[in-house]
């Protein structure tokens, strides 16, 4: 996974609530068994006309924004499937942080695995910030993680919180894998607990 | 770990059983007892365990079965769509390479994870559960914590049976008195949906409770945990009783026994202590529950069928007014018109909410001597190869084939669009599934969510209509 340090970069502004992981990869698009490539459908529905040409109005067809690396929208970001496809086609486009007054849980978690930074900030900063976004391409905001601010286009800063473990993870890019293998000796010990004795196993069925 | 003396939670007893170690902020190495796989979730996990050298660490507490990508028609027949066949074909080879137990499209086991788990008996009480698919959380219905986990995290468990998560807070969502004729599961969960909105328990886990919620069957517990998720709750518990230990007990996985009699001593424990503090707590009064549908394109948009549906006026926060101008144009429906006699092109009875034996009997019990409406398309789709073998021997298929209904094959269908079976642009859908997001069904499709027996008096009239009426007829 690659680090996630500071970020300069462009923010587009979505500013709908409950955008869910159908509408950031509809369900066709997930008969890859690839994680890459999937950039090219990210919000396929809003994105594309029937015909498959590109919707104008759509924010990231948008000429300022084609190049946007921070997504800002509102409330309950990420609802619905667990799909990890959503932040893999967020990724492949070039999005490496979202901001929201909230997120879907499962959503949350699978940003992290990709290092992809999401931030929590009240609504009405990220409406603010929606507005600085709204600027366009002169408009950056930098995102500095080891410090915890984003800095706005006018030089004001603006703290956001981050649990400290993900935050760490992010920042040297680690494998939690890895992490979890330096236990195998405590969960083999807990696999041979006597009270774990009911449980079968999955391998063939008794007649 | 919480001090073992103090009164807990059906999910702190679940999740104290299963830290192997608790890290410095909390964070928890939690073991995981199964672990359900499918075709789409799974590939990028496998490539990275070969990357990494990695081997599975207990095949021996997974299963594997394609449900997502299958078509629902003629199994003999090969797969059309190259990408799904290749996805296909990719769990069959992963599966093999790892030695991981699969139920195959051919076999009578194959069928939607969630259903097969439970009806196999790899799901059982008090285990922790994970599966890369959101309604994971269908299992909980069992007594177990059952979450849905991103591809990351498949790989994470493939590798070390563990993960690392924190501990939710606990929410208690009561259900008391009796339902009033016609009002399903489907209707209590769609009316908790309601209530608590899509984010109500975002960071909790929901555990079902209440006199309603003890007089379920166990399939109908099930598709209350299945739609925790559409209440933002990655998971949804139910504290096992006689109802679950009837069901568990004679499965072909499920403990034999003594060692079953000592899991149901254990499992007898797991209820919540009196005195247990739930961090949010609501409670439904069972008898004012309606049969109840959405109408919008968000699983909160819940309405009673004698409802009308909002109108964006209705709503002071501009965001909400807009959201709700945005889903009624998505809809094809008019500011606050009646829902019911609203027209259907398609009804779908299937998906991991409601596609069990006892959601088929219920939608039979309406169809029964009537016909599908000439401008409808109708069809059943089992959630396995069992229950639909289950049917045909109480003669149900019979019931909708007579009907009009088609007979389909076991897989997830038209739920999600990634198979053959999808709405075409803006029909109007009457699904018994669980999300009726924009494009789910197929793109510009109209879902409308409601219980197997509504969907079926949907299928008959060719509207969304009060399935009491057809009740009353037969009664």
């Amino acid at each position: 996974m690659e680090k996630f340090t500071t970020l300069t970069a462009i923010a587009a502004p979505l500013p709908q609530e409950n955008i869910d992981t159908d509408q950031i990869i509809p369900a066709h698009f997930l008969k890859t068994t690839q994680r890459t490539g999937l950039g090219k459908h990210l919000f396929d529905a809003q994105r594309y006309q029937s015909d498959g040409s590109e919707n104008p109005d759509f924010v990231l067809n948008k000429s300022a924004y084609r190049h946007a690396e921070i997504l800002i929208t509102l409330d309950n970001l990420g609802c619905g499937s667990s799909r990890e496809h959503a932040p893999w086609a967020l990724l492949d486009f070039g999005i490496k942080c979202v901001i929201a007054p909230s997120f879907a849980d499962i959503f949350h978690n699978n940003c992290f695995k990709n290092g992809i930074l999401p931030i929590k900030l009240p609504r009405d900063v990220c409406e603010t910030l929606m507005r600085d976004a709204e600027a366009g391409a002169n408009a950056r905001l930098t995102v500095d993680l080891e410090r915890q601010v984003i800095i706005r286009p006018d030089g004001e800063k603006v703290s956001f919180e981050i649990d400290p473990f993900r935050r760490q993870i992010l920042l040297e890019g680690l494998d939690d894998i890895s992490q979890t293998l330096q236990f195998g000796k405590d969960i083999t010990r807990f696999e041979e607990r006597s009270s774990r004795r009911w449980i079968p196993s999955t391998l063939k069925k008794e007649v | 770990m919480q001090n073992p003396s103090s009164p807990r939670t059906l999910y702190d007893k679940v999740w104290d059983d299963h830290v192997i170690e608790t890290f410095e902020d909390g964070t928890c190495l939690l073991y995981i007892d199964r672990h359900l796989l499918h075709e789409v979730t799974s590939p990028q996990a496998f490539d990275g365990l070969r990357a990494a050298h990695r081997q599975v660490r207990r095949p021996d507490a997974t299963m594997a079965v394609a449900d997502h990508n299958v078509p629902t028609t003629d199994r003999s027949l090969p797969i059309e769509d190259p990408k799904s066949r290749f996805q296909i074909e990719t769990l069959e080879k992963n599966v093999k390479e790892f030695h991981v137990p699969y139920f195959a499209l051919s076999s009578e086991d194959q069928g939607i994870v969630h259903v097969v788990g439970p009806e196999q008996g790899i799901s059982l009480p008090g285990m922790t559960i994970v599966c890369g698919d959101s309604h994971t959380s269908t299992h909980g219905a069992l007594g177990s914590l059952a979450f849905g986990i991103g591809t990351s995290e498949v790989e994470h468990v493939l590798a070390t049976q563990t993960l690392q998560q924190k501990h939710a807070k606990n929410m208690r969502v009561n259900v008391e008195g009796e339902v009033r004729p016609g009002v399903t599961a489907k209707d209590i969960m769609l009316a908790i949906i309601g209530r608590l909105g899509t984010a109500g328990g975002t960071g909790h886990v929901i555990e079902y409770a209440g006199s309603a919620v003890r007089a379920l069957d166990m399939a109908g517990r099930m598709t209350l945990c299945n739609m925790s998720i559409e209440a933002g709750a990655r998971a949804g518990m139910i504290a096992p009783d006689e109802t679950t230990f009837a069901y568990v007990q004679g499965r072909p996985f499920a403990p034999k026994g003594k060692e079953f009699e000592e899991a149901v001593a254990y499992w007898k424990t797991l209820s919540t202590d009196e005195g247990a503090v739930f961090d949010s707590e609501i409670t439904l009064d069972a008898a004012e529950i309606q049969p109840s549908l959405t109408w919008g394109t968000s699983p909160e948009d819940v309405l009673p069928i004698s409802g009308n549906v909002p109108r964006p006026e209705d709503f002071a926060d501009p965001a909400k007014a807009e959201r709700t101008r945005r889903a009624l144009k998505y809809m094809g429906l008019e500011p606050g018109q009646p829902i019911a006699g609203t027209p259907v092109d398609v009804v779908f009875i299937g998906s991991c909410t409601n596609s069990r034996i006892e959601d088929l009997r219920a939608a039979a019990a309406i169809v029964k001597g009537h016909k599908v409406a000439d401008s409808v398309r109708a069809m059943v789709v089992p959630g396995s190869g069992h229950v639909r073998k289950q049917a045909e021997s109480e003669g149900l298929d019979k019931i909708f084939l007579d009907a009009g209904f088609e007979w389909r094959e076991a897989g997830c269908s038209m739920c999600l669009g990634m198979n053959p079976d999808r709405l075409e642009p803006f029909q109007r859908c009457a699904s018994t599934s669980n999300r009726n997001f924009e494009g789910r069904q197929g793109p510009n499709g109209r879902t409308h969510l409601c219980s197997p027996a509504m969907a079926a008096a949907a299928a008959i009239t060719g509207t969304l209509c009060d399935v009491r009426k057809f009740q009353q007829e037969a009664a």
